[in-house]
């Protein structure tokens, strides 16, 4: 019997890991569906949103080490701190104004262009961005503290240990996490259903030349699109920065969201919802039940090989919008 | 204009390459990549040292060390690049900091007649001198690491472990994996049960392998991380309210970029070390004087003082004393990689030359031969305070357990000699 509640608390705690995975997922949708556009530097933007909401918060100043180097000062700190919600809010201003110049600079050149020369720019950007934050910030491990509560919820073990006779552990962090991606998610689909601007962003992912034609501006939707990719990847910073420190590795979390979105669909904002559930709740049951005959360490094989069978028998992925070209 | 072009190329590679005189070091170092705030300090740790014996003694032996600094990214090919280019530079000794990379370069190093040392990593194996002739890992290794948990385990349970259960969790890699056959020996020899839990890299997302540890309840966690694995698995355990002080990391799993993310849930976690911690030695009074306040530490000096630091400054103290033996041998200041290699194999650090260079105990006796370039192996373990940020040493160096790790070494050196067609030297 412990053994079957075990089994349910692995797959509460995979749909909780899950949400993790969507939340970084969501961004790639958000651009992918807007300007057919696979943005690569969607990891590093969430790198970079949590190295600069950090350093905001702790009134770090930014290019200190190499204002120091050229002037031969010992500046590191503005003396103060600046609190959680201010420094969220400053931060997201941050990924706009880097929306602005990424549209700016690299986009507006490249309208018109095959989208594979789109991806290839964004590998530059992922690159580019990965150098800034390291000189704007420094490349130290940083303690992230919003004020999210972590560790074991005492209130679900308790009453799981009453019910069931098994107190499930379910981390706080994972809870908050799942609210936020719901509040999340749902201001995106209210934002792309009943705004202005969203039903603009909708009609530029349907067709862009009819878009165009009708008189929105592209240049607005892909500033708006990034910003908004901008500040998932915040909340994602956020709550990734949190579990293990804002460090280069948090860009990496781009590879767990990979298998989501071949899934789910690129193009798909529930998909990468429902993508991520799957990929969550299935990595941890089969590291459960098959792990420990292979060696174990099989959740990264196991999401990968997932999604190649859902390429193989659907394409588009779960909720992915079917591409029909006739010659 | 030909000409003039010709003149600059040259002078340039005359300014980038190290003077032929002098003692060449290079530092292959990883600043960037995921492993890269774990790598800067370390570097800087080994940088700094250098330019202390620069700077206050005029080198060794009055030669000026350079030590050229190459970015691996903790990448193995890049890794390999960075020896290429640097070997041909008069280049003594390499100390890459990544088991990866160690590999690759073992064989390269012994056609090239470059030493190789590898201070707590690597191929635990190299420390079998009549094979690994070029290769030296003293003062410890990481099986030496895990004999040295387990007999501190034995003295927190009056010498008994048996019933008890221990769990590895460690990084799937060839470095991971390194402890387990140690450890399955030990495990036999004192009868308690170990379950090995890897963690794929980076390691960021380990809820499979903390849920598998709440519900097994081991007595004890055993891990062999690095980077990023580190902190989520310290968070991890503190989240399923695991006991911190019965939570032991090896020496790559305790440094303050380990615990510091974690906050005060950290307090109590211990770690091995080969090394002293914090800034309490004499020798931090010469690095302020001759390195810092003259602004030429190693990226402004801001990683003075930490783990990671104090190992990279110890590895550099290990090389120069290396250096300096092997000058006293040759009856020469302008030593060879091969002259270095006899330098290592004649090394002897003893207490009291270390509190000379002023590290009071900052590390075990070294005293290696040609068949032992290992040292002893000992270590002792540091616990973290959360509360004043720093490690604090509980033990004094221990031994490991030769009996189980010597047969080992004998073994896997073996395999290797076969494998690559190398007689064992006579010693």
């Amino acid at each position: 019997m412990d053994q079957f509640f075990f089994a349910a608390e692995v797959v509460a705690n995979g749909l909780m890991t899950g949400v993790m995975y969507s939340l970084v997922a969501l961004g790639f949708v958000l651009i992918f569906k807007a300007s057919g556009v696979f943005n690569y530097a969607q990891g590093v933007l969430a790198l970079f949103a949590a190295l600069t909401l950090v350093g905001i918060q702790q009134g770090q100043i930014p290019f200190a080490d190499l204002i120091n180097a050229a002037f031969g000062t010992s500046l590191h700190q503005f003396g103060w701190t600046v609190p959680a919600v201010l420094a969220i809010a400053l931060t997201a201003g941050v990924m706009v104004l880097l929306a602005f110049l990424i549209e700016k600079l690299v986009l507006q050149h490249l309208v018109g262009q095959e989208p594979i020369i789109l991806f290839m720019a964004t590998i530059g950007l992922a690159y580019f961005l990965e150098g800034l934050g390291d000189v704007m910030w420094g490349a130290d491990i940083k303690t992230l503290d919003v004020g999210l509560p972590q560790g074991i919820s005492d209130a679900i073990e308790g009453a799981t240990a009453e019910w069931f006779g098994y107190g499930f552990f379910i981390d706080r962090l994972d809870i908050w996490a799942t609210l936020i991606a719901a509040i999340l998610v749902a201001a995106l689909v209210a934002f792309a259903q009943y705004t202005k601007q969203g039903r603009a962003m909708r009609a530029v992912a349907d067709d862009h030349q009819a878009a165009l034609s009708v008189g929105i501006s592209l240049r607005f939707i892909w500033v708006m699109v990034w910003s908004i990719a901008g500040f998932v990847a915040l909340v994602a910073g956020i709550m990734w920065g949190t579990k293990s420190g804002v460090q280069f590795s948090l860009s990496l979390i781009a590879l767990k969201a990979l298998p989501v979105l071949m899934l789910g669909g690129f193009t798909s904002i529930p998909g990468a919802i429902v993508g991520g559930l799957i990929i969550g709740v299935g990595e941890k049951l089969f590291e459960f039940f098959i792990g420990p005959m292979v060696g174990g360490a099989t959740e990264n094989w196991f999401a990968y090989v997932l999604a190649l069978v859902f390429l193989v028998f659907r394409p588009q992925g779960l909720f992915g919008e079917r591409i029909i070209e006739r010659v | 204009m030909k000409t003039t072009f010709t003149a600059l190329v040259a002078a340039g590679m005359m300014a980038a390459a190290p003077a032929m005189a002098d003692l060449v070091v290079p530092n292959l170092s990883y600043r960037t990549g995921p492993y890269g705030a774990n790598g800067t300090h370390y570097a800087d740790g080994f940088n700094d040292y250098f330019t202390l014996l620069n700077e206050r003694d005029g080198g060794i032996g009055g030669e000026k060390i350079q030590v050229p600094e190459c970015e691996t990214a903790y990448n193995t090919e890049k890794g390999v690049e960075c020896y290429e280019a640097t070997k041909d530079t008069g280049a003594l000794v390499y100390n890459p900091l990544s088991t990866g990379i160690t590999y690759q370069l073992i064989p390269k190093v012994g056609v090239d007649k470059k030493v190789l040392y590898t201070p707590g990593y690597g191929r635990t194996s190299g420390k079998n001198g009549k094979v690994f002739e070029w290769v030296f890992n003293a003062p410890a290794n990481y099986w030496d690491g895990a004999s040295v948990a387990i007999k501190y385990l034995l003295d927190e349970n009056g010498g008994d472990l048996s019933g008890k259960k221990i769990a590895l969790v460690y990084h799937n890699s060839a470095y991971g994996k390194e402890p387990i056959r140690t450890l399955q020996g030990l495990a036999e020899k004192h009868g308690f049960t170990l379950s090995e839990i890897p963690v794929d890299a980076p390691g960021q997302e380990q809820k499979s392998q903390w849920l598998q540890i709440r519900r097994d309840k081991p007595d004890y966690v055993i891990m062999y991380g690095w980077g990023v694995m580190n902190q989520a698995a310290i968070q991890e355990a503190a989240n399923i309210r695991f006991p911190m002080e019965n939570f032991i990391g090896i020496w790559w799993s305790g440094s303050e970029v380990d615990v510091l993310p974690v906050g005060a849930a950290a307090n109590g976690y211990k770690a091995l070390t080969f090394n002293g911690v914090g800034m309490d030695y004499p020798i931090y009074d010469d690095i302020k004087t001759h390195v810092i306040d003259p602004g030429k530490a190693s990226q402004g000096g801001s990683h003075v003082g930490s783990a990671l630091y104090s190992r990279g400054m110890y590895a550099a103290v290990v090389i120069a004393e290396a250096i300096r033996t092997a000058q006293e041998l040759a009856g020469t200041a302008q030593i060879s990689a091969e002259q270095l290699r006899e330098g290592f194999e004649n090394l002897e650090i003893t207490p009291a030359r270390l509190e000379e260079i002023g590290l009071p105990d900052f590390g075990p006796e070294i005293k290696l031969s040609c068949d032992n370039h290992g040292g002893s192996g000992m270590a002792r373990l540091q616990q973290w305070d959360a509360t004043a940020k720093q490690w604090s040493l509980i033990t004094e160096f221990t031994e490991p357990d030769q009996e189980i790790i010597a047969p080992l070494i004998a073994e896997d050196s073996a395999a290797y000699a076969q494998e690559a067609g190398i007689t064992p030297r006579d010693c």
